[in-house]
Protein backbone atom coordinates (compact mmCIF):
# COMPACT_ATOMS: atom_id res chain seq x y z
CA UNK A 1 0.00 0.00 0.00
CA UNK A 2 1.16 3.51 -0.78
CA UNK A 3 1.27 6.10 1.99
CA UNK A 4 -0.70 8.74 0.12
CA UNK A 5 -0.33 11.51 2.69
CA UNK A 6 3.44 11.07 2.63
CA UNK A 7 3.42 11.11 -1.16
CA UNK A 8 1.28 14.26 -1.22
CA UNK A 9 3.86 16.00 0.96
CA UNK A 10 6.41 15.41 -1.84
CA UNK A 11 4.39 17.48 -4.34
CA UNK A 12 4.57 21.21 -3.52
CA UNK A 13 1.96 22.22 -6.10
CA UNK A 14 -0.81 20.18 -4.47
CA UNK A 15 -0.82 22.40 -1.40
CA UNK A 16 -2.70 25.38 -2.71
CA UNK A 17 -6.20 26.73 -2.99
CA UNK A 18 -8.02 27.34 -6.26
CA UNK A 19 -11.02 29.71 -6.12
CA UNK A 20 -10.78 29.43 -2.33
CA UNK A 21 -10.99 25.61 -2.35
CA UNK A 22 -8.19 23.07 -1.89
CA UNK A 23 -6.85 22.03 -5.29
CA UNK A 24 -8.01 18.59 -6.44
CA UNK A 25 -5.86 17.72 -9.40
CA UNK A 26 -7.56 15.13 -11.60
CA UNK A 27 -5.95 15.98 -14.95
CA UNK A 28 -3.02 13.58 -14.74
CA UNK A 29 -3.77 12.14 -18.17
CA UNK A 30 -2.76 15.52 -19.58
CA UNK A 31 0.28 15.99 -17.37
CA UNK A 32 1.33 14.86 -13.92
CA UNK A 33 2.65 17.03 -11.12
CA UNK A 34 6.32 16.95 -10.10
CA UNK A 35 7.79 15.80 -6.80
CA UNK A 36 10.25 18.00 -4.92
CA UNK A 37 13.16 15.69 -5.89
CA UNK A 38 12.57 16.36 -9.61
CA UNK A 39 12.27 20.12 -9.09
CA UNK A 40 15.43 20.09 -6.96
CA UNK A 41 17.28 18.20 -9.66
CA UNK A 42 16.52 20.95 -12.18
CA UNK A 43 17.68 23.65 -9.80
CA UNK A 44 20.81 21.71 -8.88
CA UNK A 45 21.71 21.18 -12.52
CA UNK A 46 21.46 24.87 -13.39
CA UNK A 47 23.14 26.00 -10.18
CA UNK A 48 26.01 23.50 -10.16
CA UNK A 49 26.54 21.39 -13.29
CA UNK A 50 25.23 23.26 -16.34
CA UNK A 51 27.53 22.85 -19.31
CA UNK A 52 27.30 21.38 -22.80
CA UNK A 53 27.63 17.62 -22.99
CA UNK A 54 30.01 15.48 -25.06
CA UNK A 55 32.05 18.52 -26.09
CA UNK A 56 34.14 19.89 -23.27
CA UNK A 57 37.04 18.47 -21.40
CA UNK A 58 36.51 20.71 -18.41
CA UNK A 59 35.08 19.61 -15.09
CA UNK A 60 31.57 20.94 -15.59
CA UNK A 61 31.20 19.43 -19.04
CA UNK A 62 32.29 16.07 -17.75
CA UNK A 63 29.92 16.31 -14.82
CA UNK A 64 27.02 17.25 -17.12
CA UNK A 65 27.93 14.47 -19.56
CA UNK A 66 28.09 11.89 -16.77
CA UNK A 67 24.72 13.00 -15.42
CA UNK A 68 23.11 13.03 -18.89
CA UNK A 69 24.44 9.59 -19.83
CA UNK A 70 23.62 8.39 -16.33
CA UNK A 71 20.01 9.38 -16.94
CA UNK A 72 20.03 7.37 -20.17
CA UNK A 73 21.24 4.31 -18.27
CA UNK A 74 18.67 4.94 -15.54
CA UNK A 75 15.84 5.10 -18.06
CA UNK A 76 17.10 1.96 -19.82
CA UNK A 77 16.79 0.19 -16.47
CA UNK A 78 13.35 1.75 -15.88
CA UNK A 79 11.97 0.04 -18.99
CA UNK A 80 14.37 -2.92 -18.90
CA UNK A 81 16.07 -2.11 -22.20
CA UNK A 82 19.01 -4.38 -23.04
CA UNK A 83 21.33 -1.46 -23.82
CA UNK A 84 21.31 2.28 -22.88
CA UNK A 85 22.07 3.03 -26.55
CA UNK A 86 18.47 2.03 -27.24
CA UNK A 87 17.25 5.14 -25.37
CA UNK A 88 16.93 8.21 -27.59
CA UNK A 89 15.99 11.45 -25.90
CA UNK A 90 13.27 13.44 -27.66
CA UNK A 91 10.83 16.21 -26.71
CA UNK A 92 8.15 13.66 -25.91
CA UNK A 93 5.83 11.00 -27.26
CA UNK A 94 4.82 13.07 -30.26
CA UNK A 95 8.37 13.69 -31.41
CA UNK A 96 9.31 10.05 -30.77
CA UNK A 97 6.49 8.74 -32.97
CA UNK A 98 7.24 11.30 -35.67
CA UNK A 99 10.87 10.20 -35.67
CA UNK A 100 9.88 6.58 -36.37
CA UNK A 101 7.22 7.57 -38.88
CA UNK A 102 9.68 9.68 -40.86
CA UNK A 103 12.95 7.75 -40.54
CA UNK A 104 11.61 4.22 -40.52
CA UNK A 105 8.66 5.05 -42.75
CA UNK A 106 10.82 6.71 -45.36
CA UNK A 107 13.25 3.79 -45.51
CA UNK A 108 10.77 0.91 -45.45
CA UNK A 109 7.29 1.87 -46.65
CA UNK A 110 6.27 1.54 -50.28
CA UNK A 111 3.03 1.39 -52.28
CA UNK A 112 1.06 -1.76 -51.46
CA UNK A 113 2.33 -1.87 -47.87
CA UNK A 114 -0.04 -1.51 -44.96
CA UNK A 115 0.46 0.46 -41.78
CA UNK A 116 -1.89 -0.81 -39.11
CA UNK A 117 -3.06 1.26 -36.19
CA UNK A 118 -6.26 1.36 -34.11
CA UNK A 119 -9.42 3.43 -33.83
CA UNK A 120 -8.56 4.58 -30.31
CA UNK A 121 -5.25 6.34 -30.92
CA UNK A 122 -4.31 9.81 -29.73
CA UNK A 123 -3.77 12.17 -32.70
CA UNK A 124 -0.03 11.79 -31.97
CA UNK A 125 -0.15 8.14 -32.95
CA UNK A 126 -2.47 8.68 -35.89
CA UNK A 127 -1.57 11.79 -37.87
CA UNK A 128 2.15 10.85 -38.25
CA UNK A 129 1.03 7.52 -39.80
CA UNK A 130 -1.40 9.29 -42.10
CA UNK A 131 1.51 11.42 -43.25
CA UNK A 132 3.89 8.46 -43.62
CA UNK A 133 1.30 6.50 -45.59
CA UNK A 134 0.60 9.47 -47.84
CA UNK A 135 4.30 10.07 -48.48
CA UNK A 136 5.05 6.43 -49.32
CA UNK A 137 1.86 5.29 -51.04
CA UNK A 138 1.19 2.78 -48.25
CA UNK A 139 -2.32 2.23 -46.90
CA UNK A 140 -3.34 3.05 -43.33
CA UNK A 141 -5.78 0.59 -41.72
CA UNK A 142 -7.45 0.67 -38.31
CA UNK A 143 -8.28 -2.10 -35.84
CA UNK A 144 -11.88 -1.33 -34.83
CA UNK A 145 -13.01 -0.72 -31.27
CA UNK A 146 -16.06 -2.68 -30.09
CA UNK A 147 -19.18 -1.51 -28.29
CA UNK A 148 -21.34 1.63 -28.41
CA UNK A 149 -19.24 3.08 -25.58
CA UNK A 150 -15.98 1.49 -26.72
CA UNK A 151 -16.39 -0.86 -23.78
CA UNK A 152 -15.45 -3.96 -25.77
CA UNK A 153 -11.87 -2.91 -26.40
CA UNK A 154 -10.15 -3.55 -29.69
CA UNK A 155 -11.59 -6.26 -31.92
CA UNK A 156 -9.08 -9.10 -31.59
CA UNK A 157 -10.73 -11.21 -34.28
CA UNK A 158 -10.45 -8.29 -36.68
CA UNK A 159 -6.82 -7.84 -35.65
CA UNK A 160 -6.08 -11.39 -36.78
CA UNK A 161 -7.76 -10.71 -40.12
CA UNK A 162 -6.02 -7.37 -40.57
CA UNK A 163 -2.51 -8.58 -39.67
CA UNK A 164 -1.55 -9.81 -43.12
CA UNK A 165 2.01 -10.11 -44.46
CA UNK A 166 1.44 -6.74 -46.20
CA UNK A 167 1.43 -5.07 -42.77
CA UNK A 168 4.87 -3.58 -42.29
CA UNK A 169 4.20 -1.74 -39.06
CA UNK A 170 1.63 -1.92 -36.26
CA UNK A 171 1.36 1.19 -34.05
CA UNK A 172 -0.92 1.03 -31.01
CA UNK A 173 -1.42 2.64 -27.67
CA UNK A 174 -0.73 0.67 -24.50
CA UNK A 175 -3.40 2.58 -22.54
CA UNK A 176 -6.09 4.72 -24.16
CA UNK A 177 -6.06 8.29 -22.84
CA UNK A 178 -9.82 8.58 -23.49
CA UNK A 179 -11.33 5.16 -22.78
CA UNK A 180 -8.92 3.91 -20.11
CA UNK A 181 -8.63 0.63 -22.04
CA UNK A 182 -5.47 -1.36 -21.33
CA UNK A 183 -4.39 -3.14 -24.49
CA UNK A 184 -2.72 -6.56 -24.32
CA UNK A 185 0.56 -5.11 -25.59
CA UNK A 186 2.63 -8.29 -25.35
CA UNK A 187 -0.02 -10.22 -27.27
CA UNK A 188 -0.17 -7.49 -29.95
CA UNK A 189 3.62 -7.57 -30.35
CA UNK A 190 3.60 -11.36 -30.61
CA UNK A 191 0.92 -11.37 -33.30
CA UNK A 192 2.64 -8.58 -35.23
CA UNK A 193 5.97 -10.36 -35.11
CA UNK A 194 4.35 -13.48 -36.55
CA UNK A 195 3.68 -11.59 -39.80
CA UNK A 196 6.99 -9.74 -39.72
CA UNK A 197 5.53 -6.35 -38.77
CA UNK A 198 7.48 -3.86 -36.69
CA UNK A 199 5.65 -2.64 -33.55
CA UNK A 200 5.40 0.88 -32.14
CA UNK A 201 3.86 1.25 -28.68
CA UNK A 202 2.52 4.60 -27.53
CA UNK A 203 3.28 4.27 -23.82
CA UNK A 204 2.42 7.88 -22.89
CA UNK A 205 -0.35 6.84 -20.49
CA UNK A 206 1.23 3.67 -19.15
CA UNK A 207 4.90 4.31 -18.57
CA UNK A 208 4.59 6.03 -15.19
CA UNK A 209 1.57 4.01 -14.08
CA UNK A 210 2.47 0.37 -14.47
CA UNK A 211 5.55 -1.89 -14.56
CA UNK A 212 7.00 -1.75 -18.06
CA UNK A 213 9.50 -4.18 -19.59
CA UNK A 214 10.27 -3.64 -23.28
CA UNK A 215 11.93 -7.03 -23.61
CA UNK A 216 9.08 -8.95 -21.99
CA UNK A 217 6.63 -7.03 -24.23
CA UNK A 218 8.72 -7.79 -27.30
CA UNK A 219 8.35 -4.21 -28.57
CA UNK A 220 10.42 -2.79 -31.43
CA UNK A 221 9.78 0.90 -30.71
CA UNK A 222 8.26 2.55 -27.63
CA UNK A 223 7.42 6.24 -27.26
CA UNK A 224 6.74 8.11 -24.03
CA UNK A 225 6.84 11.55 -22.40
CA UNK A 226 8.55 12.58 -19.19
CA UNK A 227 5.87 15.03 -18.10
CA UNK A 228 3.19 12.38 -17.56
CA UNK A 229 5.44 10.34 -15.24
CA UNK A 230 6.41 13.01 -12.68
CA UNK A 231 9.25 14.27 -14.91
CA UNK A 232 9.71 17.68 -16.53
CA UNK A 233 8.08 18.90 -19.73
CA UNK A 234 10.10 18.99 -22.93
CA UNK A 235 11.74 15.59 -22.51
CA UNK A 236 10.67 12.18 -23.67
CA UNK A 237 12.08 8.96 -25.02
CA UNK A 238 12.05 6.84 -28.09
CA UNK A 239 13.14 3.32 -27.28
CA UNK A 240 14.23 1.35 -30.36
CA UNK A 241 15.61 -2.16 -30.57
CA UNK A 242 19.33 -1.84 -31.27
CA UNK A 243 19.21 -3.92 -34.44
CA UNK A 244 16.56 -1.60 -35.89
CA UNK A 245 18.23 1.64 -34.81
CA UNK A 246 21.53 0.62 -36.37
CA UNK A 247 19.88 0.34 -39.78
CA UNK A 248 17.98 3.58 -39.46
CA UNK A 249 19.00 6.88 -41.06
CA UNK A 250 18.72 10.02 -38.93
CA UNK A 251 15.75 12.30 -39.24
CA UNK A 252 17.59 15.45 -38.25
CA UNK A 253 21.26 16.16 -38.93
CA UNK A 254 23.79 18.58 -37.46
CA UNK A 255 26.26 18.72 -34.62
CA UNK A 256 26.75 15.87 -32.17
CA UNK A 257 25.43 13.12 -34.43
CA UNK A 258 28.27 12.90 -36.99
CA UNK A 259 31.57 11.04 -36.83
CA UNK A 260 33.28 12.42 -39.96
CA UNK A 261 32.35 15.50 -41.96
CA UNK A 262 33.92 16.73 -45.17
CA UNK A 263 32.72 19.44 -47.56
CA UNK A 264 31.17 16.65 -49.62
CA UNK A 265 29.75 14.23 -47.12
CA UNK A 266 29.11 13.19 -43.54
CA UNK A 267 29.04 9.93 -41.64
CA UNK A 268 26.73 9.20 -38.75
CA UNK A 269 27.56 8.11 -35.26
CA UNK A 270 25.76 5.01 -34.03
CA UNK A 271 22.60 5.24 -31.93
CA UNK A 272 21.70 7.01 -29.73
CA UNK A 273 23.78 10.04 -30.83
CA UNK A 274 22.74 9.52 -34.46
CA UNK A 275 19.22 10.60 -33.48
CA UNK A 276 20.13 13.45 -31.14
CA UNK A 277 21.37 16.24 -33.39
CA UNK A 278 22.25 19.48 -31.63
CA UNK A 279 22.62 20.29 -27.95
CA UNK A 280 20.25 17.97 -26.13
CA UNK A 281 17.83 18.84 -23.33
CA UNK A 282 20.25 17.93 -20.57
CA UNK A 283 18.59 19.36 -17.49
CA UNK A 284 15.25 17.73 -18.21
CA UNK A 285 16.79 14.37 -19.18
CA UNK A 286 18.66 14.28 -15.87
CA UNK A 287 15.51 15.22 -13.94
CA UNK A 288 13.63 12.47 -15.79
CA UNK A 289 16.15 10.01 -14.38
CA UNK A 290 15.27 11.33 -10.93
CA UNK A 291 11.56 10.81 -11.69
CA UNK A 292 12.40 7.15 -12.48
CA UNK A 293 14.07 6.85 -9.07
CA UNK A 294 11.05 8.41 -7.41
CA UNK A 295 8.53 6.08 -9.06
CA UNK A 296 10.61 2.94 -8.59
CA UNK A 297 11.17 3.68 -4.90
CA UNK A 298 7.38 3.61 -4.50
CA UNK A 299 6.90 0.72 -6.91
CA UNK A 300 4.99 0.94 -10.17
CA UNK A 301 3.10 -2.23 -9.27
CA UNK A 302 1.73 -0.40 -6.22
CA UNK A 303 0.96 2.71 -8.25
CA UNK A 304 -0.97 0.54 -10.72
CA UNK A 305 -2.92 -1.05 -7.87
CA UNK A 306 -3.71 2.40 -6.43
CA UNK A 307 -4.86 3.66 -9.87
CA UNK A 308 -7.09 0.60 -10.21
CA UNK A 309 -8.73 1.14 -6.81
CA UNK A 310 -9.44 4.80 -7.65
CA UNK A 311 -10.79 3.90 -11.09
CA UNK A 312 -13.23 1.32 -9.69
CA UNK A 313 -14.25 3.69 -6.89
CA UNK A 314 -14.90 6.44 -9.47
CA UNK A 315 -16.85 4.05 -11.71
CA UNK A 316 -19.12 3.02 -8.83
CA UNK A 317 -19.73 6.55 -7.57
CA UNK A 318 -20.04 8.32 -10.92
CA UNK A 319 -22.58 5.79 -12.15
CA UNK A 320 -25.03 7.06 -9.49
CA UNK A 321 -25.28 10.43 -11.29
CA UNK A 322 -28.45 10.97 -13.34
CA UNK A 323 -27.98 10.86 -17.11
CA UNK A 324 -24.28 9.99 -17.05
CA UNK A 325 -22.74 8.01 -19.90
CA UNK A 326 -19.36 6.50 -19.02
CA UNK A 327 -17.24 5.33 -21.94
CA UNK A 328 -14.61 2.61 -21.95
CA UNK A 329 -14.48 -0.65 -19.99
CA UNK A 330 -17.52 -1.45 -17.81
CA UNK A 331 -17.34 -1.39 -14.01
CA UNK A 332 -15.27 -4.30 -12.74
CA UNK A 333 -13.39 -4.78 -16.03
CA UNK A 334 -9.72 -3.86 -16.27
CA UNK A 335 -9.28 -0.11 -16.69
CA UNK A 336 -6.42 2.30 -16.14
CA UNK A 337 -6.74 5.18 -13.66
CA UNK A 338 -9.03 7.38 -15.67
CA UNK A 339 -12.75 7.75 -16.36
CA UNK A 340 -14.34 9.70 -19.25
CA UNK A 341 -18.01 10.52 -19.16
CA UNK A 342 -20.67 12.66 -20.79
CA UNK A 343 -24.13 14.00 -20.03
CA UNK A 344 -26.55 14.38 -22.91
CA UNK A 345 -27.78 17.74 -21.61
CA UNK A 346 -24.65 19.31 -20.16
CA UNK A 347 -21.59 19.98 -22.28
CA UNK A 348 -18.15 18.98 -21.01
CA UNK A 349 -16.93 22.60 -20.95
CA UNK A 350 -19.74 23.68 -18.70
CA UNK A 351 -18.96 20.74 -16.39
CA UNK A 352 -15.28 21.67 -16.29
CA UNK A 353 -16.05 25.34 -15.57
CA UNK A 354 -18.30 24.40 -12.64
CA UNK A 355 -15.80 21.86 -11.31
CA UNK A 356 -13.03 24.45 -11.49
CA UNK A 357 -15.02 26.67 -9.14
CA UNK A 358 -14.88 23.77 -6.67
CA UNK A 359 -11.09 23.51 -6.96
CA UNK A 360 -11.24 20.49 -9.28
CA UNK A 361 -8.95 20.28 -12.31
CA UNK A 362 -10.67 18.15 -14.98
CA UNK A 363 -10.27 17.89 -18.71
CA UNK A 364 -13.16 18.46 -21.08
CA UNK A 365 -13.15 18.06 -24.84
CA UNK A 366 -12.14 15.55 -27.49
CA UNK A 367 -8.84 14.54 -25.79
CA UNK A 368 -6.98 14.56 -29.13
CA UNK A 369 -9.24 11.67 -30.19
CA UNK A 370 -11.56 13.33 -32.70
CA UNK A 371 -12.24 10.28 -34.91
CA UNK A 372 -13.05 8.14 -31.85
CA UNK A 373 -15.41 10.80 -30.47
CA UNK A 374 -17.20 10.91 -33.81
CA UNK A 375 -17.47 7.12 -33.87
CA UNK A 376 -19.01 7.08 -30.38
CA UNK A 377 -21.40 9.89 -31.36
CA UNK A 378 -19.89 12.32 -28.87
CA UNK A 379 -18.66 15.87 -29.29
CA UNK A 380 -16.51 15.54 -26.21
CA UNK A 381 -16.28 14.07 -22.76
CA UNK A 382 -15.18 15.12 -19.31
CA UNK A 383 -12.23 13.13 -18.03
CA UNK A 384 -11.00 12.56 -14.49
CA UNK A 385 -7.55 10.96 -14.52
CA UNK A 386 -5.85 9.80 -11.34
CA UNK A 387 -2.33 9.30 -10.10
CA UNK A 388 -0.39 8.29 -7.05
CA UNK A 389 -1.37 11.34 -4.95
CA UNK A 390 -5.13 11.13 -5.49
CA UNK A 391 -7.53 9.83 -2.86
CA UNK A 392 -11.03 8.38 -2.60
CA UNK A 393 -12.08 11.53 -0.69
CA UNK A 394 -11.20 13.55 -3.79
CA UNK A 395 -13.47 11.30 -5.84
CA UNK A 396 -16.30 11.96 -3.36
CA UNK A 397 -15.78 15.70 -3.83
CA UNK A 398 -15.75 15.23 -7.60
CA UNK A 399 -19.05 13.36 -7.53
CA UNK A 400 -20.63 15.94 -5.19
CA UNK A 401 -19.53 18.76 -7.49
CA UNK A 402 -20.88 16.99 -10.58
CA UNK A 403 -24.16 16.31 -8.82
CA UNK A 404 -24.61 20.02 -8.10
CA UNK A 405 -23.76 20.91 -11.69
CA UNK A 406 -26.16 18.52 -13.39
CA UNK A 407 -28.86 19.63 -10.98
CA UNK A 408 -28.21 23.25 -11.90
CA UNK A 409 -28.70 22.36 -15.57
CA UNK A 410 -31.95 20.61 -14.70
CA UNK A 411 -30.87 17.00 -15.24
CA UNK A 412 -32.78 14.73 -12.88
CA UNK B 1 -22.17 28.54 -6.30
CA UNK B 2 -19.87 31.52 -6.73
CA UNK B 3 -21.09 34.92 -7.81
CA UNK B 4 -18.95 34.68 -10.96
CA UNK B 5 -20.65 31.45 -11.99
CA UNK B 6 -24.14 32.83 -11.37
CA UNK B 7 -23.15 35.85 -13.47
CA UNK B 8 -21.92 33.56 -16.26
CA UNK B 9 -24.88 31.20 -16.36
CA UNK B 10 -27.66 33.78 -16.40
CA UNK B 11 -31.27 32.67 -16.79
CA UNK B 12 -31.36 34.04 -20.34
CA UNK B 13 -28.37 31.89 -21.27
CA UNK B 14 -29.75 28.75 -19.65
CA UNK B 15 -33.04 29.32 -21.41
CA UNK B 16 -31.46 29.71 -24.85
CA UNK B 17 -29.28 26.68 -24.18
CA UNK B 18 -32.28 24.56 -23.25
CA UNK B 19 -34.60 25.87 -25.96
CA UNK B 20 -32.42 27.18 -28.76
CA UNK B 21 -34.13 29.55 -31.21
CA UNK B 22 -33.73 29.16 -34.97
CA UNK B 23 -31.85 25.94 -34.66
CA UNK B 24 -31.33 23.62 -37.63
CA UNK B 25 -30.53 23.94 -41.30
CA UNK B 26 -32.33 26.63 -43.28
CA UNK B 27 -33.62 25.06 -46.50
CA UNK B 28 -33.90 28.41 -48.23
CA UNK B 29 -30.43 29.63 -47.21
CA UNK B 30 -28.30 31.32 -49.83
CA UNK B 31 -25.29 31.87 -47.54
CA UNK B 32 -23.64 29.60 -45.03
CA UNK B 33 -20.44 29.56 -43.00
CA UNK B 34 -18.98 27.21 -40.42
CA UNK B 35 -16.97 28.21 -37.40
CA UNK B 36 -15.08 25.87 -35.17
CA UNK B 37 -12.88 26.01 -32.16
CA UNK B 38 -10.18 23.41 -32.74
CA UNK B 39 -9.03 23.49 -29.13
CA UNK B 40 -12.38 22.64 -27.59
CA UNK B 41 -14.22 21.09 -30.53
CA UNK B 42 -17.16 23.51 -30.50
CA UNK B 43 -18.83 23.87 -33.86
CA UNK B 44 -21.33 26.29 -35.26
CA UNK B 45 -22.82 26.71 -38.72
CA UNK B 46 -24.85 29.78 -39.56
CA UNK B 47 -27.33 29.74 -42.46
CA UNK B 48 -28.66 32.97 -43.94
CA UNK B 49 -31.16 33.92 -46.56
CA UNK B 50 -30.07 37.35 -47.64
CA UNK B 51 -32.70 39.53 -49.23
CA UNK B 52 -30.78 42.34 -50.83
CA UNK B 53 -28.40 43.52 -48.15
CA UNK B 54 -30.57 42.36 -45.25
CA UNK B 55 -30.80 39.05 -43.40
CA UNK B 56 -34.29 37.83 -44.19
CA UNK B 57 -33.95 34.48 -42.46
CA UNK B 58 -31.34 32.93 -40.24
CA UNK B 59 -30.62 29.68 -38.46
CA UNK B 60 -27.72 27.98 -36.75
CA UNK B 61 -26.62 24.45 -36.10
CA UNK B 62 -23.80 22.91 -34.14
CA UNK B 63 -22.62 21.57 -30.85
CA UNK B 64 -20.80 23.02 -27.93
CA UNK B 65 -21.06 24.38 -24.42
CA UNK B 66 -24.04 26.27 -23.04
CA UNK B 67 -22.31 29.60 -23.64
CA UNK B 68 -21.62 28.95 -27.32
CA UNK B 69 -25.03 27.50 -28.06
CA UNK B 70 -26.96 30.16 -26.16
CA UNK B 71 -24.92 32.92 -27.73
CA UNK B 72 -25.56 31.63 -31.25
CA UNK B 73 -29.26 31.22 -30.48
CA UNK B 74 -29.63 34.72 -29.05
CA UNK B 75 -27.62 36.18 -31.89
CA UNK B 76 -30.03 34.78 -34.49
CA UNK B 77 -32.88 36.66 -32.79
CA UNK B 78 -30.87 39.88 -32.69
CA UNK B 79 -29.50 40.10 -36.22
CA UNK B 80 -32.46 38.99 -38.26
CA UNK B 81 -33.49 41.87 -40.52
CA UNK B 82 -30.14 43.60 -40.13
CA UNK B 83 -27.58 44.67 -42.75
CA UNK B 84 -23.89 43.78 -42.60
CA UNK B 85 -22.83 47.16 -41.10
CA UNK B 86 -25.59 46.85 -38.48
CA UNK B 87 -24.42 43.36 -37.57
CA UNK B 88 -20.85 44.64 -37.28
CA UNK B 89 -21.98 47.34 -34.86
CA UNK B 90 -23.94 44.84 -32.77
CA UNK B 91 -20.97 42.48 -32.74
CA UNK B 92 -18.68 45.28 -31.60
CA UNK B 93 -21.04 46.01 -28.71
CA UNK B 94 -21.27 42.31 -27.89
CA UNK B 95 -17.50 41.90 -28.00
CA UNK B 96 -17.14 44.87 -25.62
CA UNK B 97 -19.65 43.26 -23.25
CA UNK B 98 -17.92 39.88 -23.12
CA UNK B 99 -14.42 41.33 -22.80
CA UNK B 100 -15.13 44.17 -20.33
CA UNK B 101 -18.24 42.99 -18.50
CA UNK B 102 -19.88 46.38 -19.03
CA UNK B 103 -23.30 46.15 -20.61
CA UNK B 104 -25.01 49.44 -21.54
CA UNK B 105 -28.72 49.65 -20.60
CA UNK B 106 -30.08 49.73 -24.15
CA UNK B 107 -28.32 46.56 -25.17
CA UNK B 108 -31.17 44.15 -24.30
CA UNK B 109 -30.58 40.44 -23.76
CA UNK B 110 -27.02 40.51 -25.07
CA UNK B 111 -26.06 42.02 -21.72
CA UNK B 112 -26.63 38.58 -20.19
CA UNK B 113 -23.22 37.66 -21.55
CA UNK B 114 -21.39 40.23 -19.41
CA UNK B 115 -20.40 37.45 -16.99
CA UNK B 116 -18.20 35.88 -19.66
CA UNK B 117 -15.51 38.49 -19.07
CA UNK B 118 -14.57 36.80 -15.77
CA UNK B 119 -13.83 33.60 -17.74
CA UNK B 120 -11.39 34.65 -20.48
CA UNK B 121 -11.17 31.08 -21.81
CA UNK B 122 -14.89 31.23 -22.63
CA UNK B 123 -14.86 34.44 -24.71
CA UNK B 124 -14.24 32.44 -27.84
CA UNK B 125 -17.25 30.27 -27.01
CA UNK B 126 -19.47 33.36 -26.82
CA UNK B 127 -18.20 34.79 -30.11
CA UNK B 128 -18.16 31.57 -32.18
CA UNK B 129 -21.64 32.04 -33.69
CA UNK B 130 -21.03 35.72 -34.40
CA UNK B 131 -17.87 34.94 -36.35
CA UNK B 132 -19.73 32.37 -38.40
CA UNK B 133 -22.57 34.84 -39.09
CA UNK B 134 -20.18 37.59 -40.16
CA UNK B 135 -18.32 35.15 -42.41
CA UNK B 136 -21.60 33.99 -43.89
CA UNK B 137 -22.62 37.56 -44.74
CA UNK B 138 -19.28 38.17 -46.43
CA UNK B 139 -19.36 34.88 -48.30
CA UNK B 140 -20.38 34.44 -51.90
CA UNK B 141 -23.88 33.14 -52.39
CA UNK B 142 -23.61 29.31 -51.88
CA UNK B 143 -21.36 27.22 -52.04
CA UNK B 144 -20.21 26.99 -48.47
CA UNK B 145 -17.16 28.69 -47.03
CA UNK B 146 -15.24 27.39 -44.07
CA UNK B 147 -13.46 29.32 -41.38
CA UNK B 148 -10.95 27.02 -39.76
CA UNK B 149 -10.56 29.05 -36.64
CA UNK B 150 -11.02 32.61 -35.59
CA UNK B 151 -9.36 35.32 -33.61
CA UNK B 152 -11.10 37.42 -31.01
C1 LIG C 1 -1.94 8.22 -25.43
C2 LIG C 1 -1.17 9.47 -25.70
N1 LIG C 1 -0.32 9.50 -26.74
C3 LIG C 1 0.42 10.59 -27.02
C4 LIG C 1 0.33 11.73 -26.26
C5 LIG C 1 1.16 12.91 -26.64
O1 LIG C 1 2.13 13.19 -25.69
P1 LIG C 1 3.00 14.50 -25.78
O2 LIG C 1 2.03 15.63 -25.95
O3 LIG C 1 3.72 14.56 -24.48
O4 LIG C 1 3.91 14.37 -26.95
C6 LIG C 1 -0.54 11.75 -25.18
C7 LIG C 1 -0.66 12.96 -24.35
O5 LIG C 1 -1.64 13.64 -24.29
C8 LIG C 1 -1.32 10.60 -24.90
O6 LIG C 1 -2.19 10.58 -23.89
Amino acid sequence: MLDIQKIRADFPILHQQVHGKPLIYLDNGATSQKPRAVIDSLVHYYERDNSNVHRGLHALSMRATDAYEGARTRIAKFIHAADPAEIIFTRGTTESINLVARSWGHAHLKPGDIVLTTEIEHHSNLVPWQQAARASGATLTYVPVLGADGEGGLDLAALDRLLTPQVKLFAFTHISNTLGTVNPAAEFCRRARAVGAVTVIDAAQSIGHTPFDVQALGADFVAFSGHKMCGPTGIGVLYGRRALLDQLAPDETGGGMVSQVTYDDARWKPAPERFEAGTPNMADAIALGVACDYLDALGRDRIAAHDAVLAQCAMAKLSTLPGIRIIGPRAGAERSGLVSFAFAEVHAHDIVTFADEDGLALRGGHHCNQPLMRKLGLTGTTRASFYLYNTEEEIDLLVASLRRTVKFFGVT
Amino acid sequence: MSADLTELYQQVILDHNRRPRNRGKLPTANRVAHGDNPTCGDQCSVYLRMDGDRIAEISFDGSGCAISQASASLMTTQIKGKTAPEVQTLYKNFHDIVTTGNAPEEISDLGAFAGVHAFPARIKCATLGWHAAIEAMKSDPMPTTTTESHVD
